[in-house]
Formats: C-alpha cells, structure tokens, sequence
C-alpha cells in the first residue's frame, strides 16, 4: 500500500506543484531564511547590527562544552521534558480513553471543548493564573484551608513542581488530541473480541489498545517534549530563581545580554541534541508503533 | 460443550422493547440460526448470551448454569464479528493464541493447540501472516479459529458470512457446517438470509419485533408456519384471507380453500391460508384428477423465465398469485393466457389472523 502511495505521488507531482507551492515558499521566507541567519550569526563573534567589528569564531559552540553550567541547564531541561511528558500521559491518555471509547454525543462534545480550551486562552494569561492560584494565600491555599480541618501552608509558587504543573496544563491536549485520533479509530468490535476470549480489561488494554494507539501517543510525545525542553515562559513566570533553564537561558542571550551569537548557538546545540534523541528513539518507537 | 436456554428473556433500551419474553432451548452440539429482519432483536440476542449486554429480566443458562450477571469474559463462549475483529497489530498466529494466551497457558501447549486451530480452517501455513494480508474469506477462517481455540462451551456467530461475495459465502457455509460437525460445538448463528438459516442449520427461530415468532427445525418452520410473517419470511408464500370454516377458509367471493395443516380454529373467525408457490400446478383446462384440490381460477399479468424454473404471477379478484413450475419443456404458458390453479390441501396451512 505504502508503494502505491509513493508512485502515485510521484506521477501526480507536476500537477501537485499549484497545491505544494504556497506552503514551501512560505516555510522557505519563514522558517528557513531567519534560520539560516541564526546559523550565520551563530559564528560571529559580535552581532553585524551593533556596529562594532566582527568576525568569524566557533567560540559560541566551544563555550558550550567548556562551561558545565550549560550541560548541567540541557540536562534539568532534558528531564523537565521527559517528566511533563510523561505526566501529560498518565494525565492525557486516559481522558483521550474516555473521550473515544465511553461518552456519546453531547457529553462527548462538552468535555472535548474543555480539553481545547486553553488552546484558546492566551499563554501569558494561562501561567499568571496559575501565579494566582499556586501562591501563599492564593486560591489553593485559600481553598483547600476553607475545607480542611487543621492549618495548612500552600506555597507552590517559585518551584519545580510549579513550572511542572504550569507546563502539563499547556501541553496536555496535544497528548490528549493525538491519542485521542488513533484510539477513535480503534473498531469497538476488536475490544469485544478480546473480552469475549476471556481477556481482562487490563490485559486488553496492554496487548490492543496500547499497541494500536501507539502512533498517537508517539505524535503526543513528540509534540510535547521538544517545545518543553526549550521552554522559557513557564520556567520564568513560575519558577522563579529555581525556574532557570536551558530555555530560559537562551532568552536571556537575545533580550537581556543581547549577546545573540551565543543565544544562536546554543539554540543550534538545543536542536542537534533534540534531533539525536528523535533519531535514536524512533527505531524503537516504530517497532512499538 | 453445552446447551444453551434461555428463559423469559426481556430487555429494552429505554422505550423501545428490543427483546420481549422470549425462551429458546439450544440443544447441546446442535447449529442453531437465529433469524429476522434487522431490528428484529437477533442481535440483542446474541449479545445477550455472550454477555455485552445485561437482560432487564429473565435467566440465562450454559450448561445448565445461570449466567445472566457474569460478564463476557468469564462465559468461556467463542464469538466471531461480522466485520472479523481480528487485532491488526497482531500476527494470524497471535490472533488465534490470544484467547490462550490471557490464560496463562505454556508457550508450547499454544503453539500445537494454535497449528491444530489453524489446520482445522484449512490455514495452516499463514500463521505468520498479518491479517491485511488475508482475503476476507481467510480472515473469516482465522476469526473462526480464534473463536474455538479457547474450546469454548457456545460459538456465537454474527452474520458471519455478511461481508462475502455469494460464491465464497457458499463455500464458507458447507466449510463452517464441516468444522461445527467436527468439534460437535453448540452453534447460535444470526443471520438474515433465509436461505442460509434454511441450509445450514438443524434448528431456527424468527424473532420480530423482540418476539420469538416461531421455532423448530427448517422443514418444519417452512411446511408448516404459524404465521403470515412466518410463511413469508422464510420462503415465499401466497396468503388468501378469508373467514375460517374450521378445516379451511371461505374467501370473499365464496370459494372454499381447504387446509390439511394448521391451526385449530373457530368457524367464523378471520383467518389466512398459506401455500409455496411451488405447490401450485397451473393449467389451461379445468378438467381435474383429483376432486380434493383447491382450485382457482385466474389470468396470467405475468411470466419469469429463469432457467430450470418459471414464475408465473396469476391475477385473481384483486390479488397476484405467485406460481413457481420446474421447466419441464411442455408447458409453456403466456402472458395474458385464462388458468386454472391447483394444489392440494395437504399443501395448504391455515394460520389465525394477525
């Protein structure tokens, strides 16, 4: 099938070319032509714009190995990603379940929107909310010492586990929305075959429903854990002095040091680093999958 | 293996009643076809027995023992899905293991018990085959050996043989009958093909509206219905209505149909005679044989030539008459043509008015 595919396109791409045409220019003007200044500034020793002499140097790059703080920052940023990853699944897969498999309707509909809601809602506004209930005396706080008994303090405000849920809210319904799309396509027949051959739902859920929902939560992932290792608005906003990253560091080198070739080439080691470990994990995902 | 009964079996989705009192005894080891138009609650049925659905009341019983409340995976049944459900994710052989293998058997035990499966629908070789690969007649077999491996007490079939072309449907129902036979398996299959719950089982019931119609073995259903949806249902049937005389009708305009078969009615109460239009021998002249025979009278609208057979539609007083006659190559009658009709009342079943 994959074949026919592949030759059917490659006999219609003249005729394809009016449709590919609009999208490649725009990805060429967009995406391509800053990048490849940001390779360009990425061996300069000083950015042309300020006037000052400038000249080509791999400095950028080398500072990155002989500096442990950047590595030690990749690494935190690494492992932000792998865990918001990770809780967007246990968080995500069973809503996306829940969504395909048990509600109809319009029960179905009203929870889907929930999910797509903060798509709607401005990023800065999202995180400022959280600000506003994971603080000392913020709603949290206020809340869960109305209902409880005996005193508590709630101080999430500036810490890890802040900057975790602030970017778990973000990005979870992209865990939700892909899973979502392969377990929709999932015949209700297949589980029913299963039980009726004596399969728990456990069991079902180990050797059918994960297997074949695999490419959904693959997507999910990789959807997820590239933005959050470069992430720097949530580690900010709700880390505070623990929310430095690799991100955040970045940013720092284009708006406040305003030292732009060492912001260019640690975003270039960012996307080398991420690109290995997409390419190392796939072999192994698509076998999955 | 075990029979399989069903008692005062009622369920309805909120107002709509999709099964209404019903019992049927499945006979150990018997091939049994559930049968109806679509609504008609087979289907309910057969869920019901598996075990996806719960009954609003009744009882239902495997070997003997009552499973109404135990869920679907404990019922130890084999089912095999219209649309073959086989898992894509999965080789045919993991497919058919799968049932062994939520189990807990040993690898080995699965590997011959699943060969021996595989063998048995004549796919031995395919085993590492995914299920994309198969024809939809091959992933019916695997399907089906899915479903006995596990050594099931029931084979519960939904329209299995829906989804085939004619010619591998046929095939597959000599093939499903062989292997039935061989395992001596109880078989509930839903279908609504007459001719495929006329040819392959050895027991069937009508359902219609959540309602067992009637029941009984193929030849008994078809020579002997107990009701016009019946008659009409399974097989073709002409129905004159009239008053009853006790052993027969009167129809409106005064002519006697005598019954040899049937109800026991009431003089004068509103009733229906049935008769298979291959019953009917149909003539140009009135000279008759036998004094016995219900005889009618009527002009041909309409002729169909079909090869080893012809049917004739006959108009008589409002009402088409449906006559089917095996090409003998002597009578040869046309369109327009005055005939007489003829059928014995042996022929003839008598059914209360619905």
């Amino acid at each position: 099938m994959a074949g026919q595919v592949a030759s059917g396109s490659r006999s219609g791409l003249r005729s394809a070319l009016p449709l590919l045409l609009p999208a490649y220019l725009w990805l060429t003007v967009a995406i391509f032509l800053p990048l490849s200044a940001m390779v360009f500034f990425s061996f300069m020793t000083e950015l042309p714009l300020s006037g000052k002499a400038w000249a080509f140097t791999l400095e950028n790059y080398t500072t990155f190995f002989s500096q442990g703080l950047y590595w030690t920052l990749l690494l935190a940023s690494l492992r932000l990603g792998l865990e918001v990853t990770l809780w967007c699944v246990f968080i995500g897969y069973p809503a996306a379940y829940v969504l395909a498999k048990v509600l109809k309707g319009r029960s179905r509909e009203a929870i889907f929107l929930l999910v797509i809601l903060p798509f709607w809602s401005n990023g800065l506004v999202r995180i400022f909310s959280w600000a506003m209930v994971l603080r000392e005396g913020g709603i949290l706080d206020t809340a869960l010492n109305a209902v409880l008994p005996f005193k508590i303090n709630i101080d999430l405000m500036y810490s890890y586990p802040a900057v975790i849920i602030g970017l778990v809210h973000s990005y979870v319904p992209y865990m939700v929305l892909t899973c979502y799309l392969t377990l929709q396509a999932i015949d209700d027949s297949l589980i029913e075959a299963g039980r009726s051959l004596g399969a728990s739902r456990l069991q079902m859920l180990r050797w059918v429903i994960i297997p074949l929902s695999m490419p959904g939560l693959v997507a999910g992932a990789a959807l997820i854990f590239v933005p959050v290792v470069g992430s720097f608005m949530e580690p900010r906003i709700l880390g505070g002095r623990t929310g430095t990253f690799y991100g955040t560091v970045i940013e720092d080198q284009f708006v406040a040091v305003f030292n732009w070739p060492l912001g260019a080439a640690l975003s270039f080691i960012l996307l080398a680093v991420v690109l290995v470990i997409l390419a190392l994990a796939s072999p192994v995902l698509r076998r999955a999958a | 293996m075990a029979g399989v009964q069903v008692s005062n079996l009622s369920r309805s989705f909120g107002a709509h009643k999709a099964l209404d009192d019903v019992s049927i005894d499945f006979a150990d080891g018997g091939f049994y076809a559930l049968l109806g138009p679509s609504g008609s609650g087979k289907t309910t049925l057969l869920r019901q027995i598996a075990g996806f659905d719960f009954p609003d009341s009744g009882r239902i019983a495997i070997g003997g023992e009552s499973v109404e409340r135990v869920p679907v995976e404990k019922r130890r049944i084999g089912m095999v899905f219209q649309n073959y459900a086989l898992f894509p994710n999965m080789s045919v052989a993991d497919n058919v293991a799968f049932g062994l293998s939520v189990r807990g058997e040993a690898k080995a035990i699965i590997a011959s018990e699943v060969q021996r499966a595989l063998d048995l629908v004549q796919l031995g070789k395919l085993g590492g085959r995914r299920p994309h690969q198969l024809s939809g007649g091959q992933r019916q077999r695997v399907a089906l050996a899915r479903a006995i491996v596990t050594k099931p007490r029931v084979l519960l079939l939904d329209e299995p043989l829906g989804a085939l072309d004619k010619a591998l449907r046929v095939d597959m129902q000599i093939e499903l009958k062989r292997i039935q036979r061989e395992i001596g398996i109880t078989t509930i299959f839903v279908t609504h093909d007459q001719e495929e719950a006329l040819t392959m089982s050895d027991r069937i019931g009508i359902l219609r509206d959540g309602r067992l119609v009637q029941e009984g073995p193929p030849e008994e259903i078809y020579d002997r219905p107990k009701s016009e949806f019946a008659a009409t249902f399974l097989g073709d049937a002409n129905i004159l209505r009239g008053d009853t005389t006790g052993t027969g009708i009167r129809l409106v305009d005064g002519t006697a149909i005598a019954a040899g078969a049937g109800a026991t009615l009431a003089a004068g109460a509103k009733a229906s005679c049935a008769v298979r239009p291959e019953r009917i021998r149909i003539a140009t002249d009135s000279g008759t044989s036998d004094p016995n025979a219900n005889v009618l009278r009527g002009q041909i609208s309409k002729r169909i030539f079909a090869g080893n057979n012809s049917t004739y539609f006959v108009e008589r007083d409002g009402q088409t008459l449906k006559v089917i006659v095996q090409n003998t190559g002597i009578e040869r009658l046309a369109e327009g043509q005055e005939v007489v009709l003829r059928w014995s009342p042996e022929s003839t079943v008598l059914i209360a008015a619905n």
